[in-house]
């Protein structure tokens, strides 16, 4: 009985968090505009996406940024997780402290600081400033999933390698960077997603000469229900979960 | 030995030097922006006082602020008491089967928030799903009105903001070690007792960082209100926004941003405090 309860609980949460995305996914396929009758299956709201250029326009930006960033708060992540794994210096508690901090912002007070360090030093908003955001964004997510690797490590090997002349640039890019490789890519992914997933962030980092996705969908989606929107976002609803499948494997193969 | 420390301190400096420019710096302008006054034509003016704070207290702007966290405050214990059983059930699964059931969850936790709160409004709706069944149910004759009301600005933070409480939650209750549950129960206490005295101490850490990971970005996610809400359902997040971008009284913005950092750091305490406690009560 108590089994029986527990799976009707958990069916009923999947249904909670599934049935929104499942209505979605089923008006993109439906001919009929509005109404939620099904008139019919249809690719024509997919094909619709293909010659709208504006959102073609706006995805291609928005994964030029996600690339980018995640490349970029990859290096810087992984650079930093080293050396808080690596060095004892003055100062590493507070670095860890400030990285947590920056993970846990709310997104909005990470905007529009952000904001006002670039109205303050002159910059005009749009590719540079959205890139810079971004890698704001994601460079602590990235240490704290390659520091947690690094945990893991036989610091022996390490050792091993300085006694034997090894200089700290050798045992970073000889030894560490091969081993950290499976939590970079992870952190890559991730990184990724978070980029492609952002909305608030680019909200207040972007200008108008560079309109990513997530901000044309909002404009869009303002103005009411439209059936290619639905078809953009099952779109990338599928490389999410493709990412995050990618990710999980190379989480779990060094597990 | 000259190059052995030329990588380690670029790379330790270089690090500093980043969170400095895009961690430290900008909180400490928009802080320091936060005590100006504002000025017409979107210009700050340079005087030094307190008048963006004691607004905040302001009825008109202190009722919209308390509605926000208190919308907040429920989405979180709502996702709380929905999101500790499922986290439970999860974590205490056969292990190819919570993994499976684990993998469910991280979709919908990575998929675009506004695509998810775009998502809802099919279903919310006049003539959505949710009315639909309702009518064919015969629950109810008409459809309800949901879609631009503050109750489906609350359903859409549950929704969206679900997952990033049973994430956690799941982690900790994993970790716990169900052995004290039976030791518990062999001392006599009962479901109940154990579950309390036991289970949820152990849990904290998880229950507080589910909690934060719900709480803060519910006051701060502007999208769902304008997507789902009616004209007068605001959050924090979007009066944030506007007095950035419409009213252009950055003083203030930046005032209601620096409290909301405030709840954040309150929050961090408490975690930290958590964690130094369950760290206590793990040992005998």
């Amino acid at each position: 009985m108590m089994q029986f309860l527990k799976s009707v609980y958990a069916w009923l949460i999947y249904l909670f968090l599934y049935l929104p995305l499942a209505v979605m996914a089923f008006y993109s396929f439906n001919a009929s505009k509005y109404s939620l009758t099904w008139k019919g299956f249809t690719l024509k709201w997919y094909g619709k996406l293909l010659t709208n250029t504006n959102l073609f326009d706006a995805a291609l930006r928005s994964l030029t940024i996600a690339i980018l960033s995640a490349t970029i708060a990859c290096i810087i992540g992984t650079l930093t997780a080293f050396m808080l794994h690596q060095y004892r210096f003055r100062g590493r508690k507070a670095i860890l402290g400030s990285l947590f901090v920056m993970m846990m912002s709310p997104d909005i007070v990470i905007g529009i600081s952000l904001l006002v360090l670039f109205l303050a030093a002159g910059f005009t908003l749009g590719f540079w400033t959205l890139l810079m955001g971004h890698v704001t964004l994601c460079v602590p997510f990235v240490a704290a999933t390659v520091y947690s690797r690094f945990e893991g490590f036989d610091i022996s090997v390490i050792e091993a390698a300085k006694d034997l002349g090894a200089n700290e640039y050798q045992v970073f890019s000889r030894i560490i960077l091969p081993m950290a490789i499976p939590g970079f890519v992870a952190g890559w992914l991730l990184s990724f997603t978070l980029s492609l997933d952002d909305v608030i962030i680019s909200f207040f980092t972007t200008g108008p000469t560079y309109e990513v996705l997530p901000l044309r969908i909002y404009s869009m989606v303002r103005l009411g229900i439209k059936p290619d929107v639905n078809a953009l976002s099952v779109v990338m609803i599928v490389i999410t979960v493709v990412a995050v499948f990618l990710s999980r494997r190379l989480l779990k193969e060094k597990r | 030995m000259k190059d052995n420390h030329f990588f380690k301190n670029l790379v330790i400096w270089g690090t500093i030097g980043w969170i400095a420019i895009f961690g430290a710096i900008p909180t400490l302008m928009l802080t320091g922006v936060s005590f100006l006054k504002s000025h017409t034509s979107n210009l700050i003016k340079p005087s030094f006082n307190l008048s963006s704070y004691i607004r905040l207290a302001d009825p008109t702007i202190g009722t919209m602020v308390i509605k926000s966290l208190f919308m907040a405050a429920s989405a979180m214990l709502l996702c709380l008491l929905i999101g500790y059983p499922f986290a439970y059930i999860i974590a205490r699964a056969e292990k190819r089967h919570s993994r499976r059931m684990l993998l469910l969850v991280m979709i919908p936790f990575w998929t675009n928030t506004l695509i998810r709160t775009y998502a809802l409004v099919a279903v919310l709706k006049a003539d959505g799903v949710l009315n639909k069944t309702l009518m064919f149910l015969g629950l109810i004759d008409t459809p309800l009105k949901i879609m631009y009301t503050q109750t489906a600005v609350f359903i859409g933070l549950i929704y969206t903001l679900l997952p990033f409480m049973i994430l956690p939650l799941y982690a900790a209750i994993e970790k716990l070690d169900f052995r004290l549950l039976e030791a518990s129960r062999d001392l006599g206490a009962n479901r109940w007792k154990s579950f309390r005295k036991v289970t949820i101490p152990l849990t904290m850490p998880g229950i507080i960082s589910g909690c934060m990971l719900v709480f803060l970005p519910a006051l701060g996610m502007f999208y769902i209100p304008d997507i789902l809400g009616g004209a007068r359902t605001m959050l924090l997040g979007n009066y944030i926004r506007d007095q950035f971008l419409t009213s252009q009284d950055i003083p203030m913005g930046a005032a209601a941003s620096v409290a909301l950092t405030l709840i954040m750091g309150l929050m961090l305490l408490t975690y930290y405090r958590s964690l130094k406690n369950s760290g206590r009560t793990i040992r005998p």
